[in-house]
């Protein structure tokens, strides 16, 4: 690339950025809810782009990560505990969980371990609603406080947002470190060809194991924000859809992109919003529009301007050839 | 235990209603590489078609054979054609998350073209009982029972006795060695794609009388087939048979057995299990590993 190209990409990274915080100043308060929806479930889809899109590892759970995360947070903040705390839980057990559930990938991989996965958040869906004494059962749990942070508020729904915001800064900062240390080149390496990774003296079953545990701490971040930007969770949130919903966002985004799961995201989230004005037709669109997509590049809207900056560098690769063979003619 | 006889039967006219799909889901999965999200719609889509049709007029004959023409048309040949063909060489992945927002958009159709309530449907068998070894069984089961008995066999005759159904085999296992010895695998797995309608349109039949049609309906039978597929055997038409009878019979006597709140776990754990210690199925072939 050439030497402008750095610079003008933190630009627009630092444009975006401030735009993400100014522009919202304005909206009403349904707007703040999505942006501030489309924050939460980037953060979770960035847990499953970690499993799957790095690690290779499918996953069709992450749905109830946030689930756990959700209830983690609810219960504890309606009994008196600060939402960071109720953050912490929710990481350590959505953690736990995960591990344990990194078991399976050791002995299954591919579709088997995608059904492992499904039957695991079916009975996650099954616990928030049958254990009554604890989740509040069908009914859910209502009245989900909003946090004070510094003195100030967040009942609002602007100061929330920032939280929401913010929250995605912290965990975007933290994946992006976490995929250019060894432990990220590790996980493609499994993805890559565990047989490889395994001969190369990586500990397969280590990683793999992490690479379930990070994705789904990630998706209980994400629902220890759900249940205060929402205030009130019940078990229909978090089925089967929303894992599905998830892993939609990552593939469509583009799997195994650092960006994808933001606009995957998008998509998920904003789409149907703005199709909204075609009534019931909306999901509708929105079906047509991701399967368009998937037919038109499988590997998500990251894999497109991918292909396409491919195919500009071994053009201009080419073109840098070319130079030097007619230069070496020449000198003959 | 006349109770548990009744459990059984009813459990096994599910179960064989689920077996229907599983066949066809296995099918698309041995000849395309295909998992089909959107199964269970397929399975609600043909009880609206042939609703529609008798809305226009038509006896419930005729709309029954529409309704099952029209499925062939769309989520066979036009499935195949317009979502599966492009996909297919892109990997699994893609294309299953296709099929999940094609099950959305399925649903979103019924649901805006057709409506969000639930109508009733007629039943191809009339309602009563009759008597079996001294137990009242209804007619319904038994017609259930003996329509998808019918149409398996048919099915397992197809694969296993005609050239036709060898060359599908023979599609699936290696379509490489298959084009060599001049079978026409692409017009196979056509096949597949218009049999998979077939069956789905047939399940349509038998289970909307009993469940009502809903846009919804979908949900809970595309999992249950599933199951049963991945239960038996993901690559093996008689495991997805045995593993469709076995949750049903599993589902109604965990219903009746363990708790109406978490019957729908007992397939669940069920389903890890298998996976965990006989991951090809109860009756599968083990897959050659590709790495």
């Amino acid at each position: 690339m050439s030497g402008y190209a750095k610079p003008l990409k933190i630009a627009l990274g630092l444009a975006v950025i401030a735009g993400l915080i100014v522009i919202p100043m304005n909206f009403n308060r349904y707007g703040l809810f999505i942006l501030s929806q489309w924050a939460v479930m980037t953060i979770a889809a960035m847990g499953l782009n970690l499993t799957l899109g790095y690690a290779g590892q499918v996953s069709l759970a992450q749905g109830a990560f946030v689930g756990i995360g959700a209830y983690a947070a609810a219960i504890m903040t309606t009994h008196g505990w600060p939402l960071p705390a109720a953050i912490a839980v929710a990481i350590a057990l959505s953690f736990a969980v995960g591990w344990v559930l990194g078991y399976p990938a050791l002995r299954v991989q591919h579709h088997y371990l995608a059904f492992v996965t499904l039957a695991f958040s079916t009975l996650a869906f099954l616990v928030f609603r049958n254990e009554s004494w604890l989740t509040g059962g069908i009914y859910g749990i209502s009245g989900i406080p909003r946090p004070h942070f510094f003195g100030i508020a967040t009942n609002k729904p602007l100061p929330f947002y920032y939280i929401c915001l913010g929250s995605l800064a912290i965990v975007s900062l933290a994946v992006w470190w976490l995929i250019r240390s060894p432990w990220g080149r590790a996980f493609m390496a499994l993805r890559e060809n565990p047989l490889r990774a395994q001969s190369l003296g990586i500990d397969t079953r280590r990683y793999t194991l992490m690479a379930f545990a990070i994705g789904s701490a990630l998706g209980g971040v994400a629902g220890a924000l759900y249940a205060p930007l929402t205030q009130y969770i019940d078990p229909v949130p978090f089925n089967l859809s929303l894992s599905l919903d998830l892993l939609m966002m990552v593939i469509v985004g583009g799997a195994g992109f650092y960006f994808g799961p933001f606009l995957g995201a998008m998509i998920a989230v904003l789409l149907p919003e703005w199709l909204r004005f075609t009534e019931g037709y909306y999901l509708m669109l929105y079906a047509i529009a991701v399967m368009g997509l998937l037919i038109w590049s499988p590997t998500g809207i990251l894999g497109i301007l991918d292909r396409h900056m491919a195919a500009r560098r071994t053009k201009a690769a080419s073109a840098l050839r070319a130079v030097a063979k007619s230069r070496l003619e020449t000198a003959q | 235990m006349s109770n548990l006889f009744d459990l059984l039967v009813a459990g096994l006219a599910t179960g064989a209603i689920y077996a229907l799909v599983a066949v066809g889901f296995t099918l698309l999965w041995q000849t395309s590489q295909t998992i089909n999200f959107a199964q269970g719609e397929f399975v609600m889509l043909p009880a609206f078609l042939m609703l529609a049709a008798m809305h226009v007029g038509a006896p419930f004959w005729l709309a029954i054979i529409l309704g099952i023409l029209l499925s062939m048309i769309l989520l066979g040949l036009a499935f195949k054609m317009l979502l599966v063909d492009p996909m297919m060489r892109h990997g699994v992945l893609p294309l299953a998350i296709a099929t999940m927002a094609l099950a959305i958009g399925i649903k979103e159709a019924v649901k805006q073209f057709f409506s969000a309530e639930a109508s009733p449907f007629p039943s191809i068998v009339p309602t009563g009982d009759i008597s079996v070894l001294g137990h009242a069984v209804s007619l319904q089961s038994i017609g259930v029972l003996v329509v998808a008995i019918l149409a398996v066999f048919g099915l397992t005759t197809l694969l296993n006795r005609t050239s036709l159904g060898h060359q599908m085999q023979a599609a699936a296992q290696n379509p490489t060695v298959a084009r060599i010895i001049g079978v026409p695998v692409e017009r196979m797995i056509l096949l597949t794609f218009l049999i998979n309608a077939f069956l789905v349109a047939l399940a349509s039949l038998l289970i909307t009388p009993i469940y009502l049609a809903k846009f919804s309906s979908g949900e809970v039978l595309g999992q249950a087939a599933f199951i049963a597929a991945i239960v038996g055997g993901f690559n093996q038409v008689r495991g997805a048979i045995a593993g469709g009878l076995l949750i049903g019979v599993l589902d109604n006597l965990a219903a009746a057995y363990v708790s109406t709140q978490y019957r729908a776990a007992v397939p669940m754990i069920f389903l890890i299990a298998v996976i965990l210690f006989r991951p090809q199925g109860l009756l599968g072939r083990a897959e050659e590993r590709t790495v």
